[in-house]
């Protein structure tokens, strides 16, 4: 008799930690959840009260003018969030077919932008919304008189690109092809911040990176056309994600980036219109 | 007298039915979590043999990409260990045999390194030893020497993080060993240098190679400080690390590869140490 309501007993406390563990479990994914209740709400006044958070990967070149973006969504559509993971496309990509939870892809590259779509966790078809063209960056007052592409292969010079699976990588191999250069630099980045950061540090004397970057950066660093680079312009596309879990506002952050407001940040920021 | 006995014997008896009885009911409240727990730890390692692409694996393993990081991995994290030897144990020694102001404070710093993420500690070494920092610029003005970007900033990177475990090691069994065998050694007429080659470093020498091991693996498997510091260049600082982290984004099958030879020199020194802390016990 003791021993079977002892057992009982235990059997109970054993329920009672697996709820728990289950209670633990459902708190971590609250935030999806509360998204989802939202959501038929939302989608039944059509598109009319967006609320909750929006979540948008996009490539590491994207990070000033998205964030600006990102804030006058904010405003727009009181109640909701922006939230955003910048990095190399190629490793936010990876991330999205692991099963990464996010609403909206701007990858810097279709060769990127590809890596999802073979996988169909797009919802929507990707959209080119802009264009970006290299640029060298150089310490501030160019102090090594670096004037063209031909220039960086200078051996006296250390030089950082992006890692050629990053789409600012590929277009440097692009572009360095396009004008038979050889060009050995001392590390390869992974993705097109990380690269200038190495400049604007001045471990670096110069890197390969986007206009915008230069841009953004402000005196920090100095920027060099070269010819090359027509040759090597990077198209930007953006969808909306096949497990989105807030497509509603994910949608509208999409027009919004492809409005002419939105346009008018990002030919700001230097982006090329596409 | 013999009160004492009957108590032992009725401890042994009731100990021994307790055993009977304990063993066939581990509580469910602990059996499970603690199933969950072997499960947690162990799945991942299964899920990385059971993906492993084995039809290809030979092929992606000989490939020279592959050796080329293994062995600047197995060659930076040597030195890093080398270094980490000729100055963190006389580091140790200095911690526990001597007495001097803020020693505690000192302490807490040298195992700082242990509980920095490692990106920081490689963007402090870039404020210290980078073109332009602290210290690098006059040694880039002075001798010409940069350190980030080169073999040499590998070794700083990893060293740095990997030194406070030797350190820690060698300074708890320093502490556990007997200073009287120094002190009678010092009596004799040996200098305190002598006793502490002659006495000591024998007397410590498991304490030191289980530190090194340590040391070893963590150098091996360094990341953040790496890349952040010495960059990531195929031959020159692209250790194992950063190559599987690389790889992962285009060739998930090469990453995979890669984590299975990292996975295998793990489990190799987990058993090298396993046998030097069964002898040392």
């Amino acid at each position: 008799m003791t021993r079977s309501t002892h057992r009982t007993r235990r059997l109970l406390q054993a329920t009672g930690v697996g709820a728990a563990a289950l209670l633990a479990l459902s708190a971590c994914s609250s935030p999806s959840a509360s998204d989802a209740s939202a959501k038929p709400g939302g989608s039944s006044a059509s598109s009319a009260k967006l609320s909750g958070t929006v979540t948008v990967f996009a490539a590491a070149s994207l990070k000033e003018s998205f964030t600006t973006l990102g804030r006058e969504f904010e405003k727009e559509h009181p109640g909701t969030k922006v939230t955003f993971n910048f990095g190399g496309s190629d490793s936010l990509a990876a991330s999205i077919t692991a099963g990464a939870p996010a609403d909206v892809f701007a990858a810097a590259s279709t060769k990127t932008m590809a890596i999802v779509t073979d996988k169909q966790d797009n919802a929507s078809a990707p959209v080119i919304f802009v264009r970006n063209q290299l640029e060298i960056a150089t310490l501030p007052g160019n102090p090594d008189k670096i004037s063209s592409l031909k220039d960086l292969t200078r051996s006296d010079l250390k030089v950082v690109l992006c890692d050629t699976t990053a789409p600012c990588g590929s277009a440097a191999e692009k572009a360095l092809a396009a004008g038979h250069l050889k060009l050995t630099p001392v590390s390869y980045e992974q993705d097109v911040k990380s690269a200038l950061t190495k400049v604007e540090l001045k471990e670096a004397d110069a890197a390969v990176v986007y206009k915008t970057d230069v841009k953004a950066a402000g005196d920090k660093v100095e920027g060099v056309d070269f010819p090359e680079s027509a040759g090597a312009i990077n198209d930007y596309p953006i969808a909306l994600l096949e497990d989105a879990p807030n497509p509603e506002a994910a949608k509208a952050f999409i027009e919004l980036v492809r409005s002419a407001e939105g346009q008018s940040v990002l030919t700001a920021a230097g982006f090329l219109k596409p | 007298m013999t009160s004492p006995d009957t108590t032992n014997a009725a401890d042994t008896v009731r100990s021994g039915r307790r055993h009977d009885r304990v063993r066939p009911g581990i509580p469910l409240p602990l059996l499970l979590p603690a199933l969950a727990g072997l499960a947690f730890l162990l799945l991942p390692l299964i899920a990385l043999l059971v993906r492993a692409p084995w039809r290809s694996l030979p092929e992606q393993l000989t490939s020279a990409a592959v050796w080329q990081a293994l062995q600047l991995s197995l060659i930076c994290a040597t030195a890093a260990t080398a270094v980490s030897l000729v100055i963190g144990v006389p580091l140790a020694w200095l911690l526990a045999r001597t007495e001097f102001p803020g020693r505690g404070l000192v302490r807490a710093l040298v195992t700082l390194p242990l509980v920095l993420p490692p990106v920081v500690g490689g963007v402090a070494l870039l404020m210290a030893l980078g073109r332009n920092g602290v210290v690098g610029r006059w040694l880039d003005s002075w001798f010409g020497i940069t350190l980030p970007f080169t073999t040499t900033g590998v070794v700083i990177a990893e060293a740095f993080v990997a030194m406070p475990f030797l350190v820690i090691s060698v300074e708890g069994t320093l502490r556990a060993a007997d200073p009287r065998y120094e002190e009678a050694a010092t009596t004799l007429g040996a200098s305190r240098f002598t006793a502490f080659r002659r006495v000591t470093l024998p007397l410590i020498a498991p304490g030191i190679a289980a530190g090194a091991v340590l040391a070893w693996a963590r150098a091996l498997g360094e990341f953040g400080a790496t890349i952040t510091f010495a960059g990531n260049f195929p031959g020159r600082t692209q250790t194992m690390p950063l190559a599987v982290y690389l790889a992962l984004q285009n060739d998930p099958e090469a990453a995979i590869a890669l984590s299975l030879v990292l996975l295998a020199v793990s489990i190799a020194v987990l058993a090298g140490l396993r046998d030097r802390w069964m002898r040392a016990a």
